[in-house]
């Protein structure tokens, strides 16, 4: 039977020789991953199991990333349960803040997950390995314990859809404005408990940040992974990178799909997420005149150096607007260090942005960039719930990070066009 | 007996539980702070044993298992919606939270109506408004979990028997 590239994944790693979408299917896991929202809870539970030992301390990752470096006590408190477990065990890849940053850009940017992967993590945006072509879902606490103690895991073999983007990008069109659109089309629970296929030449000639971005989404339209195949751009990624042997997996010809879906990427304009639901995605050019009271460049989403690029080219030898603030998170130490390098940091800082720590801080409403009542914020994150970045009256809306810095120097929502020479700057 | 809270579609984890109270995992302190963001008056009003039922794509958004953790807390003994997002159904599995999927009863049932459950016979009960809806029996898999009580009991289990040892 044709499988597609989720079942092929499954039925290899499950020894079978062909899997359908509803089967239960238990599989070695590659990767187990938490951070300090999540850990502790596992590790009370693996402990009150009486489980005593990890399946194996190479393949957990234990990352500080949410509330670090310690918002307040309560928090400190949580992060040293998994501190102190990660010492008890032996967990190689234990990061707390200042080594390492927010899970998703680190893991794959380390070789810590590679193609092929199959991994759990107790953190929704697990998917975001997809993009690298691994096998990735977001599981809760329990899970993570169980799967620490046993090094496996459960799925129900997932129904696959496939989503084929064609044609050349526009320029300051990335993956973030891609799958904005997507989850505009199909909606916020347009691919619930589905494996999502990014594929076509549009993906291809997409670098791999920006299939991470897309990967990293998928949640939001309800998926369990969101995979793009590995190819040529893949293999380049992960030369060098790879911390173990990586394996190339591709859908099967005449793999029965339940959607299919085309995107012409040609015709996409830079997308923006209106409060308080991914799906609510305009258009730039059907944005209108919304003033901001902050900017957040940063996250899983959008906090890698690519990003940090896009927004620096629009933001040198400007300002940010008197009546906006802007907030740029490097998601990883090493983007960090690689943005210093290049001089982007100092482009930020001369433009009055406020610079800080890798965490994931504001994205969630958890810190560095909190939302005040009424407030309204333009991030370059995932998520625009009610409440998700602060006040339950503060709204969010998401887009990439060339409109991110175009709207921090404008303080109302805008086309980065609009600052090339020429542009009306 | 059990009243019903009634809400939309694309119920999301941090209307359950905004991420700055995850620095616990007690369900009583979550508990207090369960739906916060969408109807502030939830806590005070929440009884023992109530219902929330929601539409469609329930607990969308987050892992935190202190969405349904905060929802057991605040004294909710089940959730029915027309469908759940996954991770928040794998979830509240965990932990013993029950959870009912059935597009019937998320569109009859109405906020304050009482409601009652026999998932042997898979019914939920509309007792103000004497309608009865089917509910999706849950799939074989998770039904596993939940006789062997959860998914730590399973590990438990499996340690007892010597399976799953650590091999560093």
């Amino acid at each position: 039977m044709a499988m597609t590239l989720a079942e092929r994944m499954l039925a290899d790693r499950a020894g079978l020789p062909e899997v359908q979408p509803g089967q239960l299917v238990e599989v070695p896991l590659d990767l187990v991953m938490g951070n300090d929202i999540t850990a502790p809870i596992a590790i009370e539970a693996f402990e009150a199991a009486g489980a005593t030992q990890v399946f194996d301390r190479e393949r957990i990752a234990l990352v500080a990333s949410h509330f670090v470096p310690a918002r307040d006590i309560s928090s400190a408190d949580q992060v040293g349960i998994m501190r102190r477990f990660a010492r008890q065990h032996g967990i190689r890849h234990y990061y707390p803040e200042g080594q390492g940053g927010i899970e998703h850009t680190l893991l794959p940017e380390r070789g810590i997950v590679v193609p092929g992967d199959i991994v759990i993590g107790a953190d929704s945006h697990t998917c975001t390995y997809g993009g690298i072509g691994a096998f990735a879902t977001g599981v809760g606490s329990t899970d993570l314990a169980y799967a620490m103690a046993t090094g496996r895991t459960w799925f129900k073999v997932p129904e696959s859809m496939r989503i084929v983007y064609h044609g050349k990008r526009r320029r300051f069109v990335t993956g973030k404005d891609l799958i904005l659109h997507t989850i505009r089309r199909i909606g916020d629970d347009g691919a619930l408990y589905r494996a999502v296929e990014f594929t076509g030449d549009a993906i291809h000639d997409l670098p791999i940040e920006d299939r991470l971005t897309m990967s990293n989404m998928t949640i939001e339209a309800g998926g369990k992974v969101g995979i793009a195949a590995v190819d040529d751009v893949t293999e380049r990624y992960e030369e060098g990178r790879a911390l173990r042997p990586w394996r190339r997996y591709a859908a099967d010809p005449g793999a029965r799909y339940v959607e299919e879906l085309e995107v012409d990427v040609a015709a996409l304009e830079p997308q923006v997420a209106f409060p308080s639901l991914p799906s609510l995605t305009r258009p730039i050019s059907e944005v209108g005149d919304v003033a901001v009271d902050q900017v957040f460049i940063g996250s899983c989403t959008n906090g890698r150096l690519s990003d940090l690029r896009e927004a620096a080219a629009i933001l040198r030898g400007r300002r940010v607007h008197p009546e906006t603030r802007l907030i740029v998170i490097p998601a990883t130490q090493d983007v960090f260090m690689a943005a210093l390098r290049e001089g982007l940091i100092e482009v930020f800082v001369a433009a009055g942005a406020a610079v800080a720590a890798s965490t994931c801080g504001p994205c969630l409403g958890g810190h560095m960039g909190v939302l005040g009542k009424g407030e309204r914020c333009l991030s370059t994150s995932n998520r625009n719930y009610v409440g998700r970045m602060g006040d339950r009256e503060a709204e969010v809306y998401l887009a990439g990070p060339a409109v991110a810095a175009a709207t921090a120097v404008r303080g109302r929502i805008t086309h980065p066009q609009e600052m090339l020479p020429g542009g009306g700057d | 007996m059990a009243k019903a809270f009634c809400y939309g579609d694309n119920v999301d984890t941090d209307v359950i539980i905004p991420a700055r109270y995850l620095v616990t995992g007690d369900p009583q302190k979550l508990g207090q702070h369960c739906l916060e963001n969408l109807d502030p008056e939830f806590v005070q009003r929440v009884r023992p044993g109530d219902v929330i039922v929601g539409r469609r794509n329930f607990g969308c958004g987050s892992s935190r298992e202190h969405a349904p953790l905060a929802i057991k807390g605040a004294g909710v003994s089940m959730v029915i919606a027309a469908s759940f997002a996954r991770i928040f159904f794998r979830n509240a599995i965990n932990i013993g939270l029950p959870v009912y999927e059935s597009p019937e009863a998320a569109e009859g049932i109405r906020s304050g109506d009482e409601i009652s459950v026999e998932p042997e016979s898979g019914v939920i009960r509309n007792l103000s408004r004497g309608e009865e809806y089917p509910v999706r029996p849950l799939p074989p898999f998770v039904q596993e979990i939940v006789a062997a009580g959860g998914l730590m009991a399973r590990l438990r289990q499996e340690l007892e028997g010597g399976v799953g040892r650590g091999r560093n």
